[in-house]
């Protein structure tokens, strides 16, 4: 193991390495406080926001309708002894199949193929985002539904309401709160990955972050993780307010 | 009377509600004007013409043995960095969680707080972009990386492990006259123990699905590959590598529920 990952630490003390390393990091103080460079970095840092917010919105909008297919407790095929439910049975596993793969490939994967379609930019990243955090979304929130008080969705269901007439009588209002906060809080997870993703071109910070690297300027690196610190403590406090809000 | 209060106070939660929701809204209206982003409009007729010819050239993964084998050796090589990397964060954290648990004094505790926190809060992508400049192009870059940001996670897990931990065993064996190193050993750690465990393998499992995107910067790993297919253009190879990713995330996501859903059993 130790030879697969080509674990070599004297590489750490190479002159050469050590002198590159060594100057880059030396820039870092001061961090680049240019008036025309901290304008860019707001910028960057409001598209940030603009992109996690984007975001998330398009991922609840994907996210609400496949967390009502897949969860339980909203299925009318468990409640009686039914004849035939392959076909329900059918949607909600590919359902299921498609959450996964969503979910599964990292968000940085999807924006990678997406700036490939959408160009360099924060489109790819808004999107990115929506995909990864749909699949993410959706499955917890099968799972709070389906964790929650289930007898008045059920009881619905059994006198012959409809899903969603049960969804929203039954189970929306007992479980609302814990679904706004969980939106919240990935809303908040969503800022931190936006900078990632800027990572392979898909705007906001992580971009100007990458730029900064690759022209290996110090300066400007040590400027951008300053702020992208403060946006996450204040993304934490913002969220901390609105779901005490919403309490 | 208070049902009066009662409906006053109702209501007034409601303003302030519909308030939050309408901030909310605004706010969400603002982020796609400001990016001039039209949500109805992203899929228009010529770009979706050019996403379907895009997306089908994914449809066929290359399956060859010489390609294959590559792929297999990637997955090693990013569970081997993953693996190695936790391994190391998690000594250099039993290292930092003593002074985290102000076992050496407030000063010592607050200067190994601040090393913790500085190591989390760099993402693992910038501090993989970093050590690629350190120790060049390879795993070992995506190691160091992984190993900096989780030894500040587990840095502070530990510590807070260590000072939530009830010290009766270790001031029992201290007043009967033991060292302080052996008391640590034998009243303390076998307490600990479990929960340090139990962190690890929840970091290790962070770190394989971190470590297979590691590669996008050039620090090794199943990412290292898809990103030169990618820039190389060869799609069917770049969904081979994307349904292995996609494979190593669903077995180590399925493995560590099994495990978890085996402890809360055991435990009762």
């Amino acid at each position: 193991m130790l030879k697969l990952a080509q674990f070599e630490p004297w590489l750490l003390f190479n002159f050469e390495n050590l002198e590159v390393i060594g100057n880059f990091l030396v820039q870092f103080f001061p961090p680049n406080h240019d008036e025309g460079f901290l304008w860019i970095v707001a910028g960057a840092t409001i598209e940030t926001l603009a992109i996690a917010t984007a975001g998330v919105a398009l991922a609840i909008l994907i996210a609400v309708p496949l967390g009502l297919i897949i969860s339980h407790s909203l299925s009318i095929s468990r409640i009686g002894p039914g004849s035939d439910y392959l076909f329900s049975k059918l949607i909600r596993f590919s359902a299921r199949f498609l959450m996964l793969v969503l979910r599964g490939i990292p968000e940085i994967v999807w924006a990678l193929l997406l700036v490939r379609v959408f160009g360099l930019g924060p489109t790819a990243g808004v999107l990115a985002i929506a995909i990864t955090y749909s699949g993410m979304l959706s499955k917890v929130y099968s799972e709070i539904l389906e964790s929650g008080n289930t007898l008045p969705s059920r009881a619905l269901l059994v006198s012959g309401s409809g899903r969603i007439a049960a969804f929203l009588y039954g189970l929306l209002p007992s479980t609302a709160q814990e679904l706004a906060s969980y939106t919240i809080y990935r809303w908040e997870c969503a800022i931190r990955a936006s900078v990632v993703t800027g990572f392979v071109g898909a705007g906001g910070l992580g971009q100007l972050m990458d730029q900064s690297m690759k022209m290996l300027n110090g300066g400007e690196v040590s400027t951008i993780l300053i702020v992208f610190f403060l946006l996450v403590l204040l993304a934490d406090h913002l969220s901390l307010l609105i779901r005490k809000q919403l309490t | 009377m208070s049902l009066l209060k009662q409906l006053k106070k109702q209501q007034q939660f409601c303003i302030k509600c519909l308030a939050t929701i309408f901030i909310i809204t605004a706010f969400i209206a603002w982020s796609f004007i400001h990016l001039g982003l039209n949500p109805f409009n992203i899929f228009s007729s010529d770009t979706s013409s050019n996403i379907i010819a895009y997306v089908g050239r994914f449809f066929s993964p290359d399956l060859s043995m010489p390609f294959l084998m590559k792929i297999g050796n990637g997955i090693f090589e990013t569970l081997s960095i993953s693996a190695l990397a936790t391994l190391l964060a998690a000594i250099i954290s039993l290292g930092l969680a003593l002074p985290n648990a102000g076992r050496f004094g407030p000063y010592a505790k607050s200067l190994t707080r601040f090393i913790c926190n500085f190591l989390r809060s760099v993402p693992e992508l910038v501090w993989a972009t970093i050590m690629v400049l350190a120790v060049g192009l390879g795993p070992f870059a995506g190691t160091l990386a992984l190993t900096l940001h989780t030894a500040g996670v587990l840095g502070r897990l530990f510590g807070e492990t260590l000072e939530n931990h009830s010290p009766l065993a270790n001031r029992a064996l201290i007043h009967s006259g033991s060292g302080k190193i052996a008391a640590f050993l034998y009243g303390t750690f076998p307490g600990i123990y479990p929960q340090l465990l139990s962190y690890t393998l929840y970091r290790w499992e962070m770190n394989i699905r971190m470590a297979t995107i590691l590669g996008f910067v050039g620090a090794g790993g199943l990412g290292q590959i898809l990103f030169y297919e990618l820039s190389l253009l060869r799609e069917p190879k770049a969904s081979t590598v994307i349904i292995a990713m996609l494979a190593l995330v669903v077995v180590v996501d399925t493995i560590s529920n099994k495990l978890r859903v085996a402890q809360l059993h055991s435990m009762g």
